[in-house]
């Protein structure tokens, strides 16, 4: 029997057990958890004179929902209500080292705890305040809302008792914390920020006014990562209607004029020599011959000899896809003699902070650098590329700057979520699945931000075997694993080519890898003859994903009939603490792949999505909901419709008519989230865990309705392009003049 | 420099700026109103959208010279009042803002003002047809949302028709 020569009793499974993954074992978020322990505590929550209590979160609100998350587990240990809880962002502090970096959807996991202790320890000390004021021992007194009452009913407010409370000097003191009795977190809770956002009145970079800091705007190569030799028309430039400073920096010639739309009309009469950047003449396909080379052959271990083995592949391509956000790169930046202040929407501006006392020379005390809520992230604001830009521009003008990058440049020269193959194989004998090899390739992903210092201060502190690796090696296998029994697993990656703009875009390599998984899984039950979910919870070896599936396999109806041409689509993630399961249904009858609206992509369409996800310990469900609608409208995406081109030295998508994000036309009619219940007394992450399970549905329900196993990912990539490039130079398209025509 | 007269969320408002200043430019950098948000400055994205005479339309496409006087623009901020008292919800906003508040709509929020000026406008073009609003009217809103909110969109939707 082949499976007692892999040491496992014939009989005894029913699915030949995997062993544990090393991400299983310890994860991206142990890491990220473990490297902010140490300055954990080095939070303070005020209590007001007007009975609220304010919090400065050392993260960035990027639309994930942690400022309300992080009311509601302050309002629950402090017993008011959310709405007296104001949660800002925290400036740079630097003395927090890695505990200010808002990634790997590891703020509630790295600052619950922290922060509950922070609020539980202000309750203790207005509660002992409250025992002198009222004359009644603490153990009596009841805290509510902000009230804190004697047996006898009298009562004292937290506001009347914020003086006394305060403590002059800093002591130790020990808290409890329980975990049970919640009456806030577990909550649906609508969002703190919710009023401000409807009203336009949430200020977002761009809409800030700092004095003197007028619009600015960069002229940009036509090839990626081209530099400015001359400026051949600076005089004319520099006395354009509006224009005030114009000046060639290392990366484009930045102009500041007194609105951005005088801003775009001298970056379109500049006339700039420029030196080629490094993959000028190149296209996709010169990038994927790249990855080839680089690939190493797909081994499954060592199997013993058997005529009766099948063996199963898969070959994917994924092509670049821009994380690029509603709110573009964007920062303020006045950089003085002596000191540098700047605004921008930043996940790691501990970093940041040090980059810009270092460029100019300063100690990193007299560079402050404010974090602004931001208009998206989707993994782009871990770097501050438009901040970092605006300290240059501003130093070499000497004047303060609000820089706002063009649609265009976010879209083109903005960060890319890497290309990438991804190759399966899988070893079948009778009805075992014996080993499955993936093995990854890609285009460097740049880790070169918080998160890469945060790994080489601390690789003594990963598991044995990890402190060597690469950043992206190591991130790969902390985050990678096969929740399914099927024999040896194997994931490896391989990485090459540095010359893109690269970074991690929402679930860094999960979505890819998982797609890759979990259409390999349907193939394997379609090889086997079982039901593609019969034999997913067959093989699972994971109870929250088990329980994932069948809810979400239940309330989709799985297995419903539909007609020839529709087909459903089931799959899983693991990552963040908890589990993710979705389940589409996706039409590819022609004429709905040829409906038309105009001026837009449609294609394939999504007609009900029903997904479960199991965090842990949910702090506000209606805000997981959120984060897990936005996963399905990116997954679906990725699957159908978004990618980047290269071609000829430049990506040829410069806006939203060409990057063809899921929108209302591509968007499911239908769509149900379900929350579990709590199954840990920890919450784990989300605001990356809806994407890879709805890719991957998106992905197996296509094949499923369509018959064909797609090679390559968005399935639209090689179709005919959808639209007309915009010129690279200018680089910038104008305005149009015409929007009266289009009142409705 | 010309000047341009137009009635911006209820005043009548003088600016000046070149006559081919894209009003968006007009509203945001030199009048200080922010609520319409930039996305594209091409009128694809749609976050600028705004009311031209109660219709909508996306100030990043308009130069300011081709405005006329009598022209009443409304943005995000000037909303609420296009309604009468009683109609507005508890937090004295347009129907279509508090349906989005009860639905918990917003994200990061950045093109929620564009959404709820092209949903008012949705509604408002239906209500004028005599009929409700339809999947194709919601599938045909091309109002961008990165963070993909649209569910709870077409959800605020259905309930801010009711009330309008």
């Amino acid at each position: 029997m082949v499976a007692a020569d892999l040491g496992l009793s014939p009989k005894a499974a029913a699915a030949i057990p995997t062993v544990p993954q090393p991400a299983e074992l310890f994860d991206l978020n142990d890491f990220l958890t473990l490297v902010a322990t140490p300055t954990a505590h080095l939070i303070a929550i005020q209590v007001h004179h007007d009975g609220t209590a304010s919090f400065a979160l050392p993260r960035a609100e990027v639309g994930q929902g942690i400022t309300t998350s992080t009311a509601m587990i302050i309002a629950e240990e402090l017993d008011l209500p959310v709405s007296k809880v104001k949660v800002t962002l925290a400036p740079a502090r630097p003395e927090l080292l890695f505990n200010q970096l808002t990634g790997g959807s590891n703020t509630t996991i790295s600052t619950y705890t922290p922060i509950r202790v922070a609020a539980a320890i202000a309750r203790n000390e207005l509660l002992k305040a409250a025992a002198l004021v009222l004359g009644q021992p603490v153990n009596l007194l009841v805290s509510k809302l902000g009230v804190i009452e004697a047996p006898d009913g009298s009562s004292v407010t937290y506001g009347d008792l914020a003086g006394r409370a305060a403590s002059e000097t800093t002591r130790p003191v020990e808290v409890e914390l329980a975990d049970t009795g919640f009456t806030v977190i577990g909550k649906p809770t609508n969002r703190i920020d919710a009023l401000e956002a409807v009203t336009g009145r949430k200020t977002f970079t761009t809409d800030l006014a700092v004095k003197g800091a007028l619009p600015t705007m960069v002229c940009r190569p036509p090839t990626l990562n081209g530099t400015p030799l001359r400026v051949n028309n600076l005089g004319a430039v520099k006395r354009m209607k509006g224009v005030k400073n114009v000046v060639m920096v290392d990366f484009g010639v930045a102009v500041r004029a007194k609105t951005f739309g005088q801003c775009i009309d001298a970056i379109r009469a500049l006339d700039v020599t420029w030196q080629d950047g490094p993959v000028a003449g190149q296209s996709d396909a010169d990038v994927l011959a790249n990855l080839r080379k680089a690939e190493l052959p797909v081994r499954l271990p060592d199997l013993p000899a058997n005529p009766l083995l099948k063996t199963m592949s898969l070959d994917l391509t994924f092509y670049f896809r821009s994380n690029s956000a509603m709110d573009t790169n964007s920062a303020i930046a006045d950089v003085r003699a002596d000191r540098a202040t700047v605004w921008s929407g930043l996940k790691s501006p501990v970093t940041l902070q040090a980059e810009v006392a270092s460029y100019l020379k300063l100690p990193v005390d007299q560079v402050t650098v404010n974090v602004m809520q931001s208009g998206g992230s989707f993994g782009r604001r871990l770097f501050s590329d438009g901040a970092l830009e605006a300290v240059k521009i501003s130093k070499a003008m000497g004047k303060p700057v609000k820089l706002m990058w063009h649609r265009a440049d976010d879209a083109r020269a903005g960060r890319a979520h890497p290309m990438a193959t991804n190759r399966v194989q899988a070893a079948l004998l009778g009805n075992e699945v014996l080993a499955l090899t993936q093995a990854h390739t890609s285009v460097e992903t740049d880790f070169r931000h918080g998160l890469g210092e945060a790994i080489t201060a601390n690789a003594a502190s990963l598991p044995t075997g990890l402190g060597n690796l690469a950043f992206s090696e190591t991130v790969f296998l902390l985050t990678q694993e096969i929740p399914y029994n099927v024999g040896v697993v194997l994931q490896t990656l391989v990485e090459t080519d540095q010359r893109f703009n690269t970074g991690s875009m929402r679930n860094i390599f999960s979505p890819d890898v998982r797609v890759g998984s979990e259409l390999m899984m349907d193939l394997l039950a379609a090889e086997l003859g079982e039901d593609r979910l019969e034999f997913r919870l067959r093989r699972t070896r994971n109870k929250l994903v088990r329980g994932v599936l069948e809810k979400v396999a239940s309330e989709g109806s799985w297995g419903r009939k539909l007609p020839p041409g529709v087909a459903q689509g089931i799959a899983i993630h693991k990552e963040y603490k908890g589990a993710t399961a979705c389940l589409m249904e996706v039409d590819c009858r022609p004429a709905t792949v040829k409906r038309k609206v105009r001026e837009a992509v449609t294609g394939p369409r999504v007609t009900r999505a029903t997904f479960a996800v199991d965090v842990g310990l949910p702090i506000n469900p209606r805000g997981l909901e959120a984060q897990m609608l936005g996963g399905i409208n990116d997954g679906i995406a990725l699957a159908f419709t978004s990618s980047l081109h290269l071609r000829d030295g430049h990506f040829q998508e410069a806006s939203w008519d060409n990057y063809f994000y899921t929108r209302q036309w591509n968007t499911p009619p239908r769509v149900d989230i379900f929350v579990m219940p709590p199954s840990s007394s920890e919450p784990g992450g989300a605001g990356e865990a809806g994407v890879a399970a709805s890719f991957a549905a998106a992905a197996c329900g296509y094949a499923a309705a369509t018959g064909t196993v797609p090679t390559h990912f968005p399935v639209n990539h090689h179709k005919p392009r959808a639209f007309k490039e915009k010129p690279r130079v200018p680089p910038v398209p104008a305005s149009p003049t015409n929007g009266l025509k289009f009142t409705y | 420099m010309a000047r341009h007269k137009f009635v911006l969320n209820g005043k009548l408002v003088t600016v000046k700026a070149p006559k081919n200043t894209r009003l968006l430019w007009v509203l945001r950098d030199l009048m200080g109103v922010t609520g319409p948000k930039y996305g594209c400055g091409i009128n694809v994205c749609k976050a600028c959208t705004s009311h031209i005479n109660g219709k909508a339309f996306n100030p990043c496409a308009v130069p300011v010279g081709k405005l006329k006087a009598t022209d009443e623009i409304t943005t995000i901020e000037g909303l609420p009042k296009t309604v009468r008292k009683k109609k507005r919800g508890k937090h004295g906003l347009h129907p279509m803002q508090e349906a989005w508040l009860e639905r918990d709509v917003a994200q990061c929020g950045y093109c929620q003002p564009g959404q709820i000026m092209a949903a008012v406008a949705v509604v408002r073009r239906a209500q004028e047809q005599g009929r409700k609003v339809t999947e194709a009217d919601l599938d045909g809103i091309r109002n961008i949302c990165r963070c993909g909110t649209y569910t709870r969109i077409r959800e605020a939707i259905a309930e801010g028709e009711k009330r309008m």
